[in-house]
């Protein structure tokens, strides 16, 4: 038998209904698969009480036939979701011993699902980069490694402890956030699924804010189901939260026909950029002859503001971000670095608390929305922004979904890129339009590339419709047959 | 126009004020946290309020209606989408690093506010706009000798920043503005007005020109927290601004803060140093969209404003134009009067309008209370003037009565029984008194008969005091005459 933590959610759920194990031995498993996984450094916070008496409360309410959904599922859940009394510190120095009163809505209506959690994983700080490398608690490494070459590898990110997390078949499932590509890159990096669900599928309410107007939670899997299964349980409408839409949350898995015959899919033409490697072009073209092999059609779409996009973005995003983070200020909790007048204190707080990369983005923030530049950065990003949508609107008038590569390179070495941010930020080219449209993404792993390292084919859906993503998305899975496994998968 | 005349000839202010005005709801404008002024500290605040990380504003419906019914008070346009901005700076007191308020598109547009002044003319001042905001916390500087406390119970309340534009010409026209606007907001139930509560703040722009002249550079001065400060700061700020500009100075675009100890306004920061807010539309709200109907709903079930009810005064109760005006000025007032009126048949409107702006208003300062705890109610009183209309007593009795009635809080019937007050109009008896008092008085009798006529008010006088105040004047007049002539 497949050992417990190597399980998917389909499979455990299975067994558990079936009573071939109980959540507390899954629990146990996967307790002991984190554990042994520590050297990757994918977890801030790890839960193992908490995750036995979660699984305890799971097997009871199974004995009395009131099981959830996910009920009795292990999931890490990025740093980011706020957790009652657990630690949470968005990867910064500046949210030292912050334990929230509170908990996010996204991990609430998991818990109400039956979930278990196993532990906080690392993330870039405040989610704001593409590699791990920029937490305060350390970089986290991928399981994977290049073919003959040890060095060791960037998961991506933001989400990155939890990518590296699922791959490493520490857990089937984890829950990140993605604000420019944050779940599907790291995802692609690390050979898994990554879903961005449709902005205001998900709550926000609980989740450290980067960039409001963009971030969305999402779920991480090794399959297209699995994704499927979480995001029934993580949606929903929240009144608490203004931008989350009250729409019903369908049955996702039961979108996952296998049937897309008929179905038109677009492949922007745009969705290229110097240097991209040719596999990557052959994968893509890979992608588009599995979909016709199923039925569907594929027509070339143009969407023309598409190179605008990674400006536009790093100019929204920053420019949030400069004000969502204003709240960091030593008074009422987090780090405090003490100073002669609130000033200073400030000062120091922020000087202290923030790291290189977060302190950039709030310097390139503040500046874009600065009198006399408003107009020039922030307003027309605005405008731009609104073109992009309107780029994908007029496609979605010919096709129901959208093919694309999920990032222009492979995995790359912890310390590379390092002293260079936009080569770093390049790596969110091809997953910030949906950020910046609010459509759904999803990355699934498609292939292994020459250095050994995986590739993902993004799947981009209509607002609100990721049944028809999903479905697509597991008709690209199916057909790739993606088996790789990383260099270290724990327990192993 | 008034003027105000310096070394080198006349002056003109130019006047425009921001009234912040704490909105009357359930609860604050993006949170659920309850909003009871004197709370202990830190006891009203959620965790929306304490900007705790991943919290979200949720806007309030009240506060939203509550903005409406202003706009539509203030006769002025309701935008029927308008967006909410975040304005970013750093204050201890500011939990979020950004206030949440409205910048571009506010939620109410221009509109009017007429003035009755104190001179009888009337003037109308420009509405520029309304809009929405979060009132931020207060920090505490007299906890501890070296550490500032904070206070989050008011942050995140409901404001209205209401904007006039620059027509006001004096520190009189800016103190009948605010009265007027305290009241329109006090008859619409959307802010108690207290500004020693600080539910009411004024901030005032101000600039002096020569009459006819382009405006000048103002200044603004902060949180002025009463009507006479407000006059106070502007009859200072304009004297320093004329000297400055006439000893061949220049005004400097500055924050002021006016010192009401010594009356003064001093420099807070310069143009320099002013912030820049980096206002952008908050990513956590959706705008704002009305729906027209439910605008009109509320227009119609809009309560009687001041101006109308004046109108109604006049037309209905006979009043001069400055009676109705002043019972107006305040709800209670109007109301207090209209209780005395409908509260018995035939009760004559002019002296209830007398009797409130008269004895009640000189009672309620001389012992600085409200007209809700006066002793003497709309009931008590209207009870008084019955008393004088049909003749029971005299005017002049009836202050002694009320003043028995305000020290005792008795009605008028149980004073004028108790101490025997009721006049005496039994000709019989007064003539009596008139025919001794003439009798016992030759010198004057023969005066009077002389032509001097004066010498009637003194026999008046004489008899009255025999019958302690109590006769009826009318009579005694009459008799007199018969007796002397």
């Amino acid at each position: 038998m497949t050992r417990l933590n190597e399980l998917t959610i389909a499979a455990a759920r299975d067994g558990l209904a079936k009573g071939e194990f109980s959540a507390r031995e899954l629990a146990e498993a996967h307790i002991a698969a984190m554990e042994s996984a520590r050297r990757l450094n994918l977890f801030i916070t790890e839960t193992p009480e908490r995750a036995l008496a979660m699984a305890d409360a799971a097997d009871a309410r199974r004995r009395r036939g009131e099981a959830g959904l996910l009920d009795g599922i292990p999931l890490a859940v990025k740093d980011l979701f706020c957790t009652e009394d657990v630690l949470t510190t968005a990867g910064s120095h500046i949210l030292d011993g912050f334990h929230p009163p509170y908990e996010s809505t996204v991990t609430a209506n998991l818990w109400r699902a039956g979930a278990v959690l196993l532990g906080k994983t690392n993330l870039d700080e405040f989610a704001m980069g593409s590699s791990n490398m920029t937490s305060h608690y350390g970089p986290v490494e991928s399981p994977w490694r290049r073919k003959g070459d040890n060095r060791p590898l960037v998961p991506g990110g933001s989400s990155g402890g939890s990518a590296a997390a699922v791959a490493a078949r520490v857990t089937a499932g984890a829950i990140g956030t993605d604000t420019g590509g944050s779940i599907r890159q790291p995802a692609a990096f690390c050979g898994i699924v990554g879903m961005k669900p449709t902005y205001g599928r998900c709550s926000r309410w609980g989740i450290v804010a980067f960039a409001s107007s963009l971030d969305q939670a999402g779920p991480l899997t090794r399959t297209v189901r699995d994704a499927a299964i979480m995001l029934r349980a993580m949606a929903g409408h929240d009144p608490r939260d203004s931008t989350s839409v009250d729409r019903p949350v369908p049955d996702y898995e039961a979108a996952l026909s296998g049937d897309i015959r008929g179905l038109r899919v677009g492949i922007p033409k745009e969705y290229r950029v110097d240097g991209m490697p040719d596999e990557i072009e052959a994968l893509w073209r890979r992608g588009v002859q599995w979909l016709e092999e199923a039925g569907a059609t594929t027509i070339e779409v143009s969407l023309p503001h598409t190179k605008y996009a990674l400006p536009t973005y790093y100019i929204i995003a920053p420019a949030e971000a400069s004000s969502n983070l204003a709240r960091y200020d030593g008074v009422r909790y987090g780090l405090r670095v003490p100073g002669r007048t609130p000033t200073e204190m400030y000062e120091a707080t922020r000087g202290e608390g923030f790291g290189a990369e977060v302190k950039r983005r709030v310097l390139i923030g503040t500046y874009v929305l600065s009198a006399g530049y408003y107009d020039a950065y922030y307003n027309k990003a605005r405008k731009v922004r609104a073109l992009i949508l309107r780029d994908f609107t007029e496609a979605f008038e010919s096709v129901d979904v959208l093919l694309t590569p999920t990032a222009p390179s492979t995995a790359f070495a912890q310390g590379e890129k390092m002293d260079d941010p936009i080569a770093m930020y390049l790596n969110d080219v091809f997953t910030v339009p949906a950020n910046l449209s609010g459509l759904p993404g999803i990355s699934v792993p498609a292939a292994m590339a020459e250095d050994g390292l995986p590739l993902g084919l993004q799947v981009i859906g209509r607002a609100f419709d990721e049944e028809t993503m999903l479905r697509v998305a597991h008709v690209i899975e199916t057909a790739a047959g993606f088996d790789a496994e990383p260099a270290f998968v724990a327990g192993r | 126009m008034s003027l105000i005349r310096g070394r080198t000839g006349e002056w003109e202010v130019v006047i425009g004020l921001e009234v912040h005005a704490q909105v009357i709801a359930d609860s604050k404008l993006f949170s659920g946290a309850a909003t009871a002024f004197g709370a202990e500290p830190n006891t009203q605040v959620s965790l929306v309020d304490a900007a705790m990380p991943g919290m979200l504003p949720v806007l309030n419906a009240r506060s939203v209606e509550q903005a409406v019914r202003t706009g539509l008070g203030l006769n002025a346009r309701i935008n029927l989408t308008s967006v909410f901005e975040r304005k970013n700076y750093f204050y201890p007191d500011l939990p979020q690093g950004y206030q949440i308020s409205q910048y571009l598109q506010p939620i109410v547009g221009e509109g009017e506010i007429t003035l009755d002044l104190p001179d009888g003319s009337v003037k109308t001042v420009g509405i520029e706009r309304l809009h929405l905001e979060q009132d931020a916390g207060k920090s505490l500087h007299d906890q501890h000798p070296n550490c500032t406390y904070i206070d989050l119970n008011r942050s995140g309340v409901t404001l209205m920043e209401i904007v006039s534009k620059p027509d006001m010409r004096s520190g009189d026209e800016a103190a009948a503005y605010l009265t007027k606007l305290r009241a329109i907001l006090r008859y619409l139930g959307t802010s108690t007005g207290n500004m020693e509560e600080g539910s009411m703040r004024c901030d005032i722009n101000l600039s002096v020109r020569r009459p006819g002249a382009a405006l000048g550079t103002r200044t603004e001065t902060k949180n002025v927290n009463s009507i006479r400060f407000v006059k106070q700061a502007i009859e200072y700020e304009a004297k320093r601004q004329i000297a400055v500009l006439e000893d061949g100075g220049t005004i400097e675009q500055e924050t002021r803060l006016f010192d009401p100890g010594k009356g003064v306004t001093r420099a807070m920061r310069t143009k320099e140093e002013a912030h820049d807010y980096r206002y952008f539309p908050d990513p956590d709200l959706l705008p704002l969209v009305l729906d027209s109907e439910w605008v009109e709903e509320l227009r119609r079930a809009l309560p009687e404003l001041p101006d109308a009810r004046k109108a109604r005064f006049i037309a209905d109760y006979g009043l001069s134009a400055y009676d109705a005006g002043v019972l107006v000025a305040e709800r209670e007032t109007a109301d207090y009067f209209e209780a005395v009126v409908r509260g018995g048949a035939g009760r004559d409107a002019k002296r209830a309008a007398n009797w409130i702006m008269g004895e009640v208003f000189a009672a309620l300062n001389r012992d600085g209370i409200d007209l809700a705890a006066a002793p003497v109610d709309a009931a008590r009183l209207g009870g008084l003037l019955d008393l004088i209309a049909d003749g029971t007593i005299s005017g002049r009795i009836a202050k002694d009565v009320f003043d028995a009635m305000w020290d005792s809080g008795k009605d008028a019937a149980t004073i004028v029984e108790e101490k025997g007050l009721k006049q005496i109009s039994d000709e019989g008896a007064i003539a009596a008194i008139v025919a001794r008092v003439v009798a016992d008085n030759p010198t004057q009798a023969e005066q009077f008969r002389a032509g001097n006529e004066k010498v009637l008010g003194w026999f008046v006088g004489q008899v009255m005091k025999a019958t302690r105040g109590q006769a009826n004047p009318g009579v005694v007049n009459r008799l007199l005459r018969e007796k002397l002539s």
